[in-house]
């Protein structure tokens, strides 16, 4: 029966109109809202379910298609489907939008409605975005994405929220208006809107290079790559704590999944051509933002500069592919960068996501980001600091935490391409322990600093619950990694495959 | 036909109106309304999807002229609920501004079905004394007969140059009938001079009328001047029947020297692109800011129409008719907002609507997002449209210019949304609208959102309308 289900569509717009509902319902009762807008989450993360279970791991193809015409004036369809790379990236959207309902429970008491039904509605648009595989529809949930994000950073944001949210989508906007350029040029070549007709379309090296440029203006402003990450620090600083969760958790991984899914199959010899430009931007993002992470201040500031980093590992496992294919010949090398980066996506969805709730805890209860406010959390708050040292050491890439499966593997995979592209991502291992433990070192450890920190109270169940859930993915993921590399292997095959083939 | 039907209402209205005493002013209200729902209804049950000649052809009834007119009818009817109750709240609720407004509706009728330089001509300046009258209609108001002057002498010139140039086109081919310039300006070997210059003043001409830059200066001052009830019958339907004049100058009876004013109009896209979006920055009144987006809007227009092909005129065609109806509902919501003796126009009026009223900043939420063209409202679909239809003629460079001014146009919308989202209201005291004001904005808001989702009627009507 479930077979039957259009469940994408479903994903879609059941927590869509679940957010609508949430903000018909009003403000009149806050606790109603609250609790449609778990209710819509939880559902929606139960649908994702059948998603993983009746994913045929073998094929490459697209799975759980639908396809409907939309605007045949433009032959644009409203065409769904799902790959090994997209599920998983689902059900990370559908797991962190549950968690960040609950998160928002007592802590947003200033227009609820609107908050849960922003969150919601987000959701099914970032699901959209996984699920698109019509170039327009892949576009406007894309862009539709940044209007409930915009109104979160500014309504519920910290002081600096206008200037953040402003800034936060006019950098976003500015980026993906030239990927729109690119996407039309494709569909005056190719008559066609689709997502896998670009796949096929052949084109010639100038126009590969301007369409990977334009879809790199995109994805990396999304990412964030270095120079353009620097909505990012104040995004994150401003935004409110479920916005933060969103914001690292989901949306950064759009923009690693654009370039899988458009930069790498639609332009691989442009992709091959420029791919010291990638590498050396995601090196760049994982020394110097390392760097720049140990000196930070502010607590949310430096977990920010610390995804810009390990997004780099990303962004380096995805376009190593190139050298490691020249060095060794073989697919198995390449293979590895490629599945490194994708675990590290999902691995770093966790982990920033758990670390960006960790501050939110502690500054629903001081009120402050400041490092140099705390200092002996571990004292009152023992529960609480045991979470925060787990996921401080698995973002330095503890073995037996995600984080160690996705920086091994293409710290792996870069020593088939060059041994300073080793050298240097291996410095992460360095930088992350320094900038993670420091902080869990001046915040959680140490004598009491003050008597505010003396007076903090430990986790309470819905914290603990949020916590703990995340702490089990996060394990989980580091000590059987085995499921999400399945999930994903027969698509990066197939991927990579396709990414061989010149299309000149 | 509709126009018929439309001029001898319009008369009625009028003689009707004088007997009228001041309390039963709405018989005339209604009696408008039903004029241009009865004249809808008649564009749509004599549209037969063919083109039809009429009065020794000067006048065509087509697809395009259909659609085109029913649009301006839905938009106009909009527009005369939104100014009900502002025109009463002010003392204007006279029958001038109804009257006024059907004869502009005629003229824009006769414009959308003009066949030939004359008639074409007849409804512009039908349309245009229409408007320079209404825009006056506030006599006290010094700004507003600053703004009614400025528009008249400009208006004036502007119709001048258009004169000018169709009568050197008449010269030129010997005819007024726009089948008759289009043939024989196509059998002519190369482009003499005479033509050059006839070319230039219909140009430059519409461009004063449609507002691009550098023929723009008196957008804002008008807006601005105008009561808003005005400002929001201008900047709506007019738009629709400027850009089917556009068309019948242009495309169909100048289609043959398509290259030539396509590389005019390229200038004044990208130059009113460019200044319209920049210029709108600086604006601390809303009014303004949204005349000189008009600008902007005009530029993207513009580019549709220059790319010369089907899909260029029908995705031009969608971006008027979704323009208009974002325009009145933009203004409108200032309407909305203004009440008896105080006028929401100004950007501070604005702050904190969404603690005021949660349902109107969403809906101008719409508004904003849809002209700041951010999916998923037709704003977003227009622009695709266009942009497509100048990627299409390998105009690359144009598609990358309307783009670029499109974020910095982006900036000032969003401020729009920062100051109803992020700001606490300065003015706390509750909104007055009547019923019908609320239902008619809901639905006009509610339509950007809709046609934003299910854009493919529209847009395949504007397709059908332009292979036609």
């Amino acid at each position: 029966m479930l077979s039957e289900l259009p469940l994408l569509s479903l994903l879609i717009w059941v927590p869509i109109l679940g957010g609508i509902a949430v903000l018909a319902a009003g403000d009149r009762e806050p606790w109603g809202a609250r609790t449609l807008a778990l209710a819509t989450s939880l559902l929606t993360f139960l649908l994702s379910i059948p998603l993983f279970t009746g994913f045929e791991t073998g094929t490459a193809a697209m799975q759980f298609e639908e396809l409907r015409p939309w605007i045949p004036a433009f032959n644009v369809n409203y065409h769904l489907g799902v790959d090994g790379i997209s599920v998983p990236l689902i059900i990370l959207t559908t797991f962190t939008t549950v968690l960040v309902v609950l998160a928002g429970w007592e802590v947003i008491q200033k227009r609820v409605a609107q908050y849960m039904a922003a969150f919601l509605i987000m959701e099914g648009l970032m699901i959209g975005v996984f699920a698109a595989l019509d170039a327009v529809l892949f576009y406007v949930f894309w862009e539709g994405m940044l209007i409930p994000m915009f109104l979160i950073i500014g309504i519920w944001g910290g002081p600096r929220r206008v200037y953040a949210t402003i800034k936060f989508f006019l950098y976003t906007f500015f980026g993906s208006v030239f990927m729109l350029v690119a996407l039309i040029y494709m569909y005056i070549r190719s008559g066609s809107f689709g997502i896998l007709d670009f796949h096929l379309l052949p084109l010639g090296m100038t126009e590969q290079i301007l369409i990977f440029i334009a879809f790199l203006l995109a994805f990396a402003v999304k990412v964030p790559m270095w120079p353009v990450h620097t909505w990012l620090p104040d995004a994150h600083v401003e935004a409110p704590t479920g916005g933060s969760v969103i914001l690292a958790a989901i949306m950064l991984k759009i923009g690693g999944y654009g370039f899988l899914r458009f930069s790498l199959p639609i332009t691989p010899d442009a992709s091959q051509e420029l791919d010291w430009l990638i590498i050396g931007l995601s090196l760049i993002a994982v020394v110097y933002i390392g760097f720049v992470a140990i000196v930070q201040q502010d607590m949310k500031k430096l977990i920010a500069y610390s995804s810009i980093a390990h997004m780099g590992f990303a962004t380096l496992g995805f376009f190593l592919i190139f050298a490691i294919l020249e060095n060794t010949g073989t697919v198995q090398g390449a293979l590895l960068g490629l599945e490194g980066g994708m675990v590290q996506m999902i691995s770093h969805g966790f982990i920033s996501g758990a670390l960006f709730l960790c501050v939110g805890v502690l500054y629903d209860r001081m009120h402050s980001r400041e490092i140099a406010d705390y200092g002996g959390v571990v004292n009152t708050m023992p529960v609480f600091g045991g979470f925060m040292v787990l996921f401080a050491m698995a973002n330095s890439g503890l073995p037996g935490t995600s984080g160690f499966i996705g920086e091994f593997m293409v710290i792996l995979a870069s020593f088939k391409a060059n041994f300073w592209y080793a050298f240097l991502a291996a410095t992460t291992l360095m930088l992350g322990a320094a900038y993670s433990l420091w902080l869990v070192k001046r915040v959680v450890f140490g004598e009491v600093a003050n008597k505010r920190v003396a007076e903090l109270q430990d986790v309470n169940r819905r914290e603990f619950l949020i916590l703990g859930v995340l702490a089990a993915a996060v394990l989980l993921l580091g000590l059987w990694p085995a499921p999400l590399v399945d999930l994903m292997h027969a698509t990066l095959e197939n991927l990579l495959a396709h990414v061989m083939v010149s299309k000149l | 036909m509709p126009e018929i039907f439309v001029l001898s209402m319009a008369c009625i209205v009028l003689v009707l109106d004088l007997f009228i005493h001041d309390r039963n002013r709405v018989i005339t209200y209604g009696l408008s309304q039903l004029t241009l729902f009865g004249a809808l209804a008649l564009v749509i049950a004599l549209a037969d999807g063919e083109s039809h000649t009429a009065m020794f052809g000067t006048y065509v009834a087509d697809p395009m002229a259909s659609l085109a007119k029913a649009f301006v009818m839905i938009v106009v009817f909009a527009v005369f609920l939104y100014s009900k109750d502002y025109l009463r709240q002010r003392d204007l609720f006279k029958g001038e501004y109804y009257v006024l407004g059907l004869f502009g509706v005629l003229g824009m009728m006769i414009m959308i079905s003009a066949h030939s330089y004359l008639t074409l001509y007849l409804g512009l300046e039908l349309l245009s004394l229409s408007l320079y009258a209404m825009v006056a209609l506030h006599r006290d108001s010094s700004i507003a007969s600053e703004a009614a002057m400025k528009y008249f002498v400009l208006g004036a010139l502007a119709s001048g140059m258009l004169l000018y140039g169709m009568s050197l086109l008449y010269g030129i081919t010997g005819s007024l009938n726009i089948a008759e310039v289009a043939s024989s300006i196509s059998a002519m070997a190369e482009l003499d001079l005479a033509l050059i210059f006839a070319l230039s003043f219909v140009v430059l001409g519409l461009a004063f009328k449609l507002g691009a830059v550098p023929f723009h200066m008196w957008i804002p001052d008008v807006y601005h001047g105008a009561p808003t009830c005005v400002t929001v019958f201008i900047g709506s339907a007019p738009k629709i029947a400027a850009f089917a004049m556009a068309m019948r100058l242009l495309a169909e009876s100048l289609g043959g020297v398509q290259a030539d004013w396509g590389g005019m109009l390229a200038i004044l896209a990208v130059l009113s692109l460019a200044v319209g979006n920049i210029i709108a920055i600086a604006q601390a009144n809303l009014k303004r800011m949204l005349a000189y987006s008009t600008i902007s809007h005009v530029g993207f227009l513009l580019l549709g129409i220059l790319s010369g092909t089907v899909e260029g005129y029908a995705s031009a065609l969608f971006y008027a008719i979704t323009y208009a109806i974002m325009a009145a509902a933009a203004f409108g919501m200032i309407i909305l907002l203004s009440r008896s003796g105080f006028e929401a126009d100004t950007l501070e009026d604005f702050k904190g609507l969404n603690t005021r009223s949660p349902w109107h900043a969403f809906l101008m939420l719409l508004v904003m997002f849809s002209m700041a063209g951010v999916p998923p409202t037709v704003g977003f679909y227009a622009k695709l449209a266009v942009i497509q239809a100048v990627v299409g003629v390998d105009l690359l460079w144009l598609a990358l210019a309307a783009v670029f001014f499109s974020i910095i146009g982006a900036f000032y919308y969003l401020r729009v949304v920062k100051l109803m989202y992020f700001d606490e209201p300065v003015d706390t005291r509750p909104l007055q609208y009547g019923t019908d004001m609320h239902v008619a904005i809901s639905v006009n808001g509610l339509a950007i959102l809709l046609l934003g989702l299910f854009p493919g009627a529209l847009m395949g009507a504007c397709m059908a309308a332009m292979a036609g």
